[in-house]
C-alpha cells in the first residue's frame, strides 16, 4: 500500500499558468514515467467524467487502459475524479490550473490517494507551494472502499442527546470486540409515571479489547438497539445473538450510564470544530475525542458511515470456483475413453480437483465507489432503517430515562 | 432479475387463500407419566389421566379428547359417570373436578365445569384429616361416596355436589362394632369404597387397618374383621361375598350373609406366591365366567427377595396361571366385561393394563391369553427416539409392502377387535397415506400409520443384528436363567435400556419409490436396506471409507466402530441390508442423503462426507472438511464431561446462594450469626462477581466442531454452466461452509462397468460463518426440485429447466438464495440480524389452497431456537407469518421438530409423545368424533358469574376426623 503511493507521491508536480475562461490541466504520470501532458478545457462545457476519462484517454493514447484519475484540491488534498459530480466539483476547484495525476488501475494493489500527499496549505498562506511539500512526510489517503473502517460515533443529529449510536469496526485490527452483556432493569419516566422494564447493559469491557480502546461504550451502559433493531423485549440470548450476527458491522444504539459526556448541544461547536469536510453532521463527544482516536478519525468517521450505509452487501460470501471443471460432457457411454475414463475402479478416493483461483464477487465495481463518494459531498445520514428513526422519535416523547 | 419471482398477482392470491393459520391439532403417543384410569362400560370410553393434569378419553380408534386441569397436579383417580358422558376427577392438591363431554361441530371437547376441595380444619394447615382417598359414584349418578383419610365417608348429591347430611365418621363406627374388632384407637383412612352389585344402598367401606363394614345406607349390617392391612375389596358379582387383598401379598374369599353380622373367617385366604414374604396385591379384581372357575386377576403380590422388583400381574383360573411381567409400573387396569344385569356371570372379554410406560390389553377369550395390539397410545418411547423422518403420500404398492413385514413380525397377537369401540369416528379416511419414522436408541427404526389421528405401528426395523454385540449373549443367558416358576410372561414392548450406545440411530433416509432405505448411526455406521418381500440369509457387504483423507495430526479418541457379523445373518421380509458403509473415523453420522436413481448416498460425520454408490459397493469421493484447529471433533461424545462438569459446578453454586439468601430472613443477630451473615455476604459478592453474562464476539473460523457437516442434498442442476444441467451434490458444514460437486453418473446401463465421478465446482465461504442448516435447489419457476425417480415416473411435473436455477442456502442466522451457474447472490434474509433468533429446522412446504385444488405455494418453513415458527415466500425470502410454538426451554421438543412436505409438523412433548401440529389451512389432521351421551342426562345447571360457595351454617354437619369437628366442606363452582 505505502509503496505504491509514494511512488506516485514522488513524481514532481508542476504548476502552469491559465487561459481566461479555460482550464488548463496538467497530467501527472501514468504508471511513473514521465509523461505530463497539459492541455486546456472549457469549464462551462466541460461535459460527463465519462468523456473526460476518454479524452484523457485519447490525449495519453491510453486507449483501453483502465486508469484511476484524481485531482488536488484547494486544501491539497489529492482527491478522486470517478464520477460526473467530484469531475464538476474538481473543475470548479480548479484555481485555475487543476492538477489531474492518472495512475494504471492494478488489481493486486489496492489503489490509494496520498492524503496531504500535496500538502495542506498553511492557514494564512495564500495559493499553494509546491516546493514547500517535499521535506514533509506524507499521510496517505485511500479510496473509501479501501478505508481502514474504524469505530466511530454516528447520527449525532437524529438521536437524543441521552443516546449515543456507536459503530465498532474490528476492521483489519486484531483485537476482539471485546465486551459482555448482561440483564438489568432500566427505569424510565413516562407521563405516567415511573415505569421499570428489563433491560440489557454493558456489563464487561476486556481490557485491550476494541470496545475498551475507542472508548466509546462503557460499562452499564444500556442498549437500546441493534443496528436500528429495537432491543425491547428481547432476551439477553436474543440480543447476543443479533450483536454476533452483526458484529462484522455492529451498530449499537446505547444510553451511556455516564451521562456527562454528551453532546450538550449538538451542530454547535463540536462539530464545527472538527473541521473534517463534507461532516455529515457528525461530531465527537469529548469522550472520544480523549480516546486514542485522534482527529483523522474523525474525518474518516464520516465517509465511514457514508459508503456503510448504503452497500449491504458487507458481507458478501466467498465463492471458490474450480478451474478444472470442464463444463457438461453427455454421459461417457457416449464418448468413451474419456479424460475421465481411465480412472481405477477401485481406491478412487481423494480425486481432488486441480488448484483453484479465487474470485471476489464484483460488488467493488466503479459504481459502488461513484456512489460512495458522490454521497461524500452531498451532507446525508447514512441509511438508519425508518424503523430507527421512529423509535427514536417515540423514545424521546417518552421522556428522560434513568438506569439502575 | 429478481422481479421476476416476485410475482405480485400471486402474492395477493397467496395472501387471500394462503393464510398459514396454526393449529395443534392432536397428540400422537403415550400420555407422559399416567396415574389414573378410568372406563365407562356403557359408553365404552377408557380416560387416561396423567401427572401433569391431563384427562384423555379414548374410544374407538379415532375417537379421542382432552382435557387439561388448570392446575398442574397429578390426577390421582379418575371416574366417569357411566353413560354421562362425565369424568370426576381427583388430584393431589385435593380438589375434586367434574368434567363433561361435549359436542361440538363434529369434534367432541373435554370441558371442566366445576371443581370442589375439602379444606383442613380451620387454622391447621394441611390436615390429613379431609385428604380424599377414595371416591365412589354411585352406579345410579345420582350419589357420590367420598372416603377420606380421616376414615370418615361423606355423600354428595349429583352432579350437583351437595353435601349431604349423612357422613358416616368412625366414631360411629366405632360405636356399632363389637370390642373385639377394635383394634386401636383409630381405623386408619378408608382404603376402599365398593357399591354392592345387587342392592344399590348397599356399600362396602374397608378401612386401612383392617376393618371392613357393609353399610346400608340406613343401618350398618355386616361387620368383618381382617387381620392384614387393606390393600383392595372386590364384590363378587353375586353379591354373596367379596373379595379382599393385602398387604402380606395374600387374598381372601369372604361371605357375606345377612344372618351373620360378623365374620372372623374367609371361605379362603390364599398368598399365590408364598410361602416367603411376598409384596403387596395391590388391586384384585374378581370375575365369574360362564364356563367354570372364575377369573382372578391382580396386581403385586410377588416374592419380595426374588422378584420383589418386577411389575406384575397375575391372571388364574383354575389350573391356568399366567404372571405377566411388565417392565414399567402397574398403575392400574379393569376388565372389559358384560353389565347387563340380567346375567349371571361377568364373562371378562379383554383386561386392561396401564403401565407407567405403555398400555397393554389381553384377550380373555382366546387360549393362551394373548396380547391385543392397540391402535392407539403406541408406546413410541420404547426406546429412546433418536431421530425421525417424515414421508408423505406413500405409494401404495410401498405401504402394502410395508404393512405385510409387519404383520409377519407380530407373535403372540390375536386379530380380536379392539375392545375399547366407544364413540363414532367421523373424520374422512386419508386421502393419502404418510409414514412418519423413527429412529432410536437400540437401532431399531419403526415405521408408523401418520395418515390419521392414531398413529399406529406398520413396522420395526433392527439393525442391531448385523453387527456383533454383547446383548446376543445376554439374550441367551436370561432364557436359561428363567425359572418355570412363576410362570412368567413378558409381555410389552418398553424396554429403555439399549444395549450398546452406538447402535442408536442419527439419520434416516428413505426413497418411497424404490423402497431404498438409507440409516445411519452413532457409530459411524451408514446401512443402505431394499424392501424385500422374501426372507433371506446372507454376508453383509461391508465398505469402509476414511473421512479424514490422511490428515496429519488427528487421533480418534472416540467409541470403537460396531464390528459387522463375519457369518452370514438371516433376515425376515422387510428391510434387508446392501451394504453397510463404516466411516473411519466412527464418530455419529450427522447428514445423510440419498439419490435412488443415481444409485448414490451421501453422508457426513464431523470429519467429512463421503459419496458412495451402492450398486457398484464403491465410495468414489470423500473429503475431509476438519478445521486445524479443530482438536474437539476427536474427542467423541465423551468430550461432553468437560461442560457438564463446568455447569455442575455453576449450579452447585446457585444452590448455594439460593440456601445463603434464603437463611438470611430467619437470621437473628447473635455474634455466631454475624459470622455467617459476613460468609453469606462473601458468597453473595462472590456471585454477584459472575452475573449471567454473554460475551460479544464474532465467530471465528477456529471454532470447535467447525467440520460438522449439517446436511447434504442431491440435484439435477446447473453447476457447470448454464446450458447443461446434470447431477450435483451439495454439503454444507457447522463453519458455514458449503461444497458443490458436478457428479458423473453413467446412464442406467452403463452403470456397471462405469463408476461415478466427482468434482468439485464450487466452494462457499458464507462470510456469517454461521453453520449450513439445510440447502435446496429451486428450479426455474423458484419451486424445489421433485425427488427422484417422480419425473421419470410421471408422479410429478418436471422442473423448469429454462429459466435459470438458484441455491437456498439456510444457515442458522440467514437464508440466501443464490443464481446458478454463478452462485451469485439474489435474495436474502438475515433472520438473526433481525430477531436475535437462530434457525433449527427448515423444509420446504407445499402449501395447497383451500379454494382451489389446483393452487398451491412453496414456502421456507422455519422453526427457531426460540421455538416459534416463520413462514417465508421463496425464492423472495420474504416473511409471511410467525408463531409461537414449542417453549424455548423445550430443546429436545424444537430439536424432535420433523416437518410434512405438505406444512404439518410433529414435535416431541414427552419423550413418549409427538404433539401434531400444522400451517396449512387444507390439511390438517384432528380428532373428529362423537360420542353418544344418553338421552336423559342433561348438562349440570352453571352457576351464574363467578364462585359459588356454601356457607358455613349451623345445620352442616362437621367432616374430618373423630376430633376435627368444626370442617366444613366448602365448594366452589367454577362458572364455565
Amino acid at each position: 500500500m505505502d509503496c505504491c503511493l509514494s511512488r506516485i507521491h514522488s513524481s514532481p508536480v508542476n504548476i502552469r499558468q491559465q487561459h481566461h475562461n479555460t482550464l488548463t490541466c496538467v497530467c501527472l504520470p501514468l504508471q511513473f514515467e514521465a509523461e505530463y501532458r497539459r492541455f486546456a478545457l472549457k469549464k462551462n462545457g466541460a461535459g460527463s467524467f465519462q468523456e473526460f476519462y476518454q479524452l484523457l484517454q485519447t490525449i495519453h493514447r491510453i486507449p483501453g487502459v483502465d486508469v484511476l484519475l484524481g485531482y488536488a484540491d484547494i486544501h491539497g488534498d489529492l482527491l478522486p475524479i470517478n464520477n460526473d459530480d467530484n469531475f464538476h466539483k474538481a473543475l470548479s476547484s480548479a484555481n485555475p490550473l487543476l492538477r489531474i495525476i492518472i495512475q494504471r488501475r492494478d488489481e493486486d494493489e489496492p489503489v490509494v490517494f496520498p492524503t496531504n500527499s500535496l500538502q495542506r496549505r498553511k492557514k494564512g498562506l495564500a495559493g499553494l507551494r509546491p516546493s514547500q511539500q517535499k521535506n514533509k512526510p506524507a499521510l496517505l489517503i485511500g479510496l473509501p472502499q479501501d478505508f481502514r473502517q474504524i469505530s466511530s460515533i454516528i447520527d449525532v443529529d437524529i438521536l437524543p442527546e441521552t443516546h449515543r449510536r456507536v459503530r465498532l469496526h474490528k476492521h483489519g485490527t486484531h483485537k476482539p470486540l471485546g465486551f459482555y452483556i448482561r440483564d438489568g432493569v432500566s427505569v424510565r419516566v413516562t407521563p405516567q409515571g415511573v415505569e421499570k422494564v428489563p433491560g440489557v447493559f454493558i456489563s464487561r469491557l476486556v481490557r485491550g479489547g476494541l470496545a475498551e480502546s475507542t472508548g466509546l461504550l462503557g460499562v452499564n451502559d444500556e442498549i437500546l438497539e441493534v443496528n436500528g433493531i429495537d432491543v425491547a423485549g428481547k432476551s439477553l440470548d436474543q440480543v447476543t445473538d443479533m450483536m454476533v450476527a452483526n458484529s462484522h458491522n455492529l451498530i449499537v444504539t446505547v444510553k451511556p450510564a455516564n451521562q456527562r459526556n454528551n453532546v450538550v448541544h449538538r451542530g454547535s461547536k463540536a462539530s464545527a470544530g472538527n473541521g473534517s469536510a463534507g461532516s455529515g453532521g457528525s461530531a465527537l463527544s469529548h469522550e472520544s475525542a480523549h480516546s486514542p482516536a485522534s482527529q483523522t478519525v474523525s474525518q474518516c468517521s464520516n465517509s465511514n458511515s457514508v459508503a456503510e450505509g448504503d452497500s449491504d452487501d458487507d458481507d458478501t460470501d466467498l465463492i471458490i470456483e474450480s478451474d478444472n471443471l470442464p463444463s457438461y460432457t453427455p454421459h461417457r457411454s457416449l464418448a468413451n475413453g474419456n479424460i475421465h475414463g481411465n480412472t481405477p475402479s477401485s481406491g478412487v478416493f481423494g480425486h481432488r480437483p486441480l488448484p483453484q483461483s479465487v474470485s471476489l464477487p464484483s460488488s467493488s465495481s466503479l459504481s459502488d465507489s461513484k456512489a460512495s463518494l458522490s454521497s461524500l459531498t452531498t451532507p446525508t445520514h447514512n441509511g438508519s432503517p425508518t424503523k430507527t428513526s421512529s423509535s427514536q422519535e417515540s423514545m424521546r416523547e417518552d421522556g428522560n430515562f434513568i438506569t439502575l | 432479475s429478481g422481479q421476476k419471482f416476485l410475482r405480485p398477482c400471486a402474492l395477493d392470491e397467496l395472501k387471500h387463500t394462503l393464510s398459514f393459520p396454526f393449529v395443534q391439532t392432536v397428540e400422537h403417543g403415550f400420555p407422559n407419566q399416567p396415574s389414573a384410569l378410568a372406563y365407562d362400560p356403557k359408553l365404552q370410553l377408557m380416560a387416561i389421566g396423567t401427572k401433569s393434569g391431563a384427562i384423555k378419553v379414548y374410544g374407538a380408534p379415532g375417537v379421542e379428547c382432552t382435557g387439561l386441569h388448570k392446575e398442574t397436579a397429578t390426577v390421582t383417580q379418575l371416574h366417569f359417570f357411566p353413560g354421562q358422558g362425565r369424568i370426576l376427577s381427583l388430584l393431589d392438591d385435593n380438589t375434586l373436578h367434574l368434567w363433561e363431554i361435549e359436542q361440538k361441530e363434529q369434534c367432541s371437547h373435554l370441558e371442566e365445569v366445576c371443581s370442589f376441595m375439602l379444606p383442613g380444619r380451620s387454622g391447621i394447615e394441611s390436615t390429613s384429616a379431609t385428604r380424599v382417598t377414595v371416591l365412589l359414584p354411585k352406579l345410579s349418578c345420582d350419589l357420590l361416596a367420598v372416603g377420606t383419610e380421616g376414615g370418615g365417608v361423606h355423600f354428595l348429591e349429583l352432579p350437583s355436589f351437595t353435601l349431604l347430611d349423612r357422613s358416616i365418621f368412625q366414631d360411629e363406627i366405632m360405636q356399632s362394632v363389637p370390642e373385639e374388632y377394635k383394634c386401636g384407637k383409630s381405623l386408619g383412612p378408608v382404603e376402599s369404597l365398593q357399591e354392592h352389585p345387587q342392592h344399590p344402598d348397599k356399600i362396602l367401606i374397608g378401612y386401612s387397618r383392617g376393618l371392613v363394614v357393609l353399610w346400608d345406607l340406613q343401618i350398618f349390617v355386616v361387620c368383618v374383621f381382617l387381620l392384614q392391612q387393606l390393600e383392595s375389596l372386590v364384590w363378587v358379582r353375586s353379591g354373596n361375598s367379596f373379595v379382599s387383598s393385602h398387604s402380606d401379598g395374600g387374598y381372601m374369599v369372604w361371605p357375606v350373609s345377612s344372618s351373620t353380622p360378623c365374620t372372623h373367617e374367609p371361605v379362603t385366604s390364599t398368598i399365590p406366591y408364598g410361602p416367603f414374604p411376598c409384596k403387596a396385591v395391590n388391586k384384585i379384581l374378581w370375575r365369574t365366567t360362564e364356563s367354570g372357575a372364575p377369573l382372578v386377576l391382580f396386581s403385586g403380590g410377588m416374592p419380595r427377595a426374588s422378584y420383589g422388583d418386577r411389575h406384575c400381574l397375575t391372571i388364574l383360573q383354575d389350573s391356568q396361571h399366567i404372571t405377566l411381567d411388565f417392565t414399567s409400573r402397574v398403575i392400574d387396569f379393569f376388565t372389559i366385561h358384560c353389565i347387563d344385569r340380567d346375567k349371571e356371570f361377568d364373562d371378562p372379554l379383554a383386561l386392561v393394563v396401564l403401565l407407567e410406560e405403555e398400555l397393554v390389553v389381553i384377550d380373555l377369550q382366546t387360549a393362551g391369553w394373548p396380547t391385543i395390539p392397540s391402535p392407539y397410545l403406541a408406546p413410541l418411547h420404547s426406546s429412546a427416539i433418536t431421530c425421525s423422518y417424515h414421508i408423505s403420500n406413500v405409494p401404495t404398492k410401498l405401504w402394502d409392502r410395508v404393512i405385510s413385514a409387519g404383520q409377519r413380525q407380530c407373535h403372540l397377537q390375536t386379530h380380536t377387535n379392539w375392545p375399547i369401540c366407544g364413540g363414532k369416528n367421523l373424520a374422512p379416511s386419508p386421502k393419502q397415506q404418510e409414514l412418519l419414522l423413527t429412529g432410536h436408541e437400540d437401532g431399531t427404526v419403526r415405521f408408523w400409520d401418520a395418515s390419521g389421528v392414531s398413529l399406529r405401528p406398520l413396522y420395526k426395523l433392527s439393525t442391531a443384528n448385523i453387527f456383533q454385540t454383547d446383548c446376543d449373549h445376554n439374550d441367551s443367558l436370561t432364557q436359561a436363567g428363567e425359572e418355570d416358576w412363576p410362570p412368567f410372561r413378558k409381555v410389552g414392548c418398553f424396554d429403555p435400556y439399549s444395549d450398546d450406545p452406538r447402535l442408536g440411530i442419527q439419520k434416516i433416509c428413505l426413497c418411497k419409490y424404490s423402497g431404498k432405505l438409507l440409516v445411519a448411526g452413532t457409530a459411524g455406521q451408514v446401512i443402505v436396506l431394499y424392501l424385500c418381500d422374501e426372507k433371506s440369509d446372507h454376508m453383509i457387504d461391508v465398505a469402509t471409507v476414511d473421512l479424514l483423507q490422511d490428515r496429519e495430526g488427528f487421533t480418534w479418541k472416540g467409541h470403537d466402530r460396531l464390528p459387522p457379523k463375519s457369518s452370514s445373518v438371516p433376515f425376515a421380509p422387510g428391510f434387508q441390508p446392501v451394504v453397510l458403509v463404516q466411516c473411519m473415523p466412527p464418530a455419529a453420522v450427522t447428514a445423510v442423503t440419498l439419490h435412488a436413481e443415481w444409485n448414490l448416498i451421501a453422508f457426513g460425520t464431523s470429519h467429512g462426507f463421503g459419496l458412495f454408490d451402492y450398486h457398484r459397493r464403491l465410495g468414489f469421493h470423500s473429503r475431509c472438511t476438519l478445521h486445524p484447529n479443530d482438536s474437539l471433533a476427536m474427542e467423541g461424545p465423551l468430550s461432553r464431561v468437560k461442560s457438564l462438569k463446568k455447569s455442575l459446578r455453576q449450579s452447585f453454586r446457585r444452590i448455594r446462594k439460593s440456601r445463603v439468601s434464603g437463611k438470611k430472613r430467619v437470621m437473628v443477630s447473635s455474634p455466631s450469626s454475624k459470622v455467617q451473615e459476613a460468609n453469606a455476604q462473601l458468597a453473595e459478592q462472590d456471585a454477584e462477581v459472575t452475573p449471567v453474562q454473554r460475551r460479544i464476539e464474532p465467530r471465528s473460523a477456529d471454532d470447535s466442531l467447525s467440520g460438522v457437516v449439517r446436511c447434504l442434498c442431491f440435484a439435477d442442476t446447473f453447476l457447470r454452466d448454464g446450458t447443461h444441467h446434470g447431477p450435483t451434490m451439495w454439503a454444507g458444514t457447522n463453519s458455514g461452509c458449503v461444497y458443490a460437486y458436478a457428479l458423473d453418473v453413467p446412464s442406467q446401463d452403463k452403470f456397471s462397468e462405469q463408476s461415478v465421478e466427482a468434482l468439485l465446482g464450487k466452494e462457499i465461504q458464507l462470510m456469517h460463518r454461521a453453520p449450513v442448516v439445510s440447502i435446496a435447489v429451486l428450479d426455474g419457476r423458484g419451486n424445489p426440485l421433485p425427488e427422484p425417480y417422480e419425473v421419470s415416473r410421471d408422479l410429478a411435473k418436471a422442473p423448469d429447466m429454462q429459466g435459470s436455477h438458484s441455491v437456498l442456502i439456510a444457515s442458522e442466522e440467514q437464508f440466501k438464495v443464490f443464481m446458478l451457474p454463478r452462485v451469485s447472490a439474489k435474495t436474502k434474509f438475515k433472520l438473526t440480524a433481525h430477531e436475535g433468533c437462530r434457525v433449527r429446522k427448515v423444509a420446504l412446504v407445499n402449501f395447497s389452497s383451500v379454494a382451489s385444488e389446483d393452487y398451491s405455494e412453496n414456502g421456507l418453513v422455519c422453526l427457531t431456537n426460540l421455538g416459534d415458527i416463520h413462514v417465508f415466500s421463496i425464492p423472495a425470502l420474504r416473511p409471511q407469518v410467525r408463531y409461537d410454538c414449542i417453549r424455548k426451554e423445550d430443546i429436545s421438543g424444537i430439536a424432535s421438530c420433523v416437518f410434512t412436505k405438505t406444512g404439518q409438523g410433529f414435535y416431541l412433548i414427552s419423550p413418549s409423545e409427538y404433539e401434531r401440529f400444522s400451517l396449512s389451512a387444507r390439511v390438517i389432521t384432528k380428532p373428529l368424533c362423537q360420542l353418544d351421551v344418553d338421552s336423559f342426562c342433561t348438562t349440570v345447571p352453571h352457576q351464574a358469574n363467578g364462585t359459588h360457595k356454601t356457607q358455613p351454617t349451623g345445620e352442616s354437619k362437621s367432616v374430618g376426623d373423630a376430633e376435627g369437628k368444626s370442617s366444613v366442606f366448602k365448594m366452589q363452582t367454577a362458572a364455565k
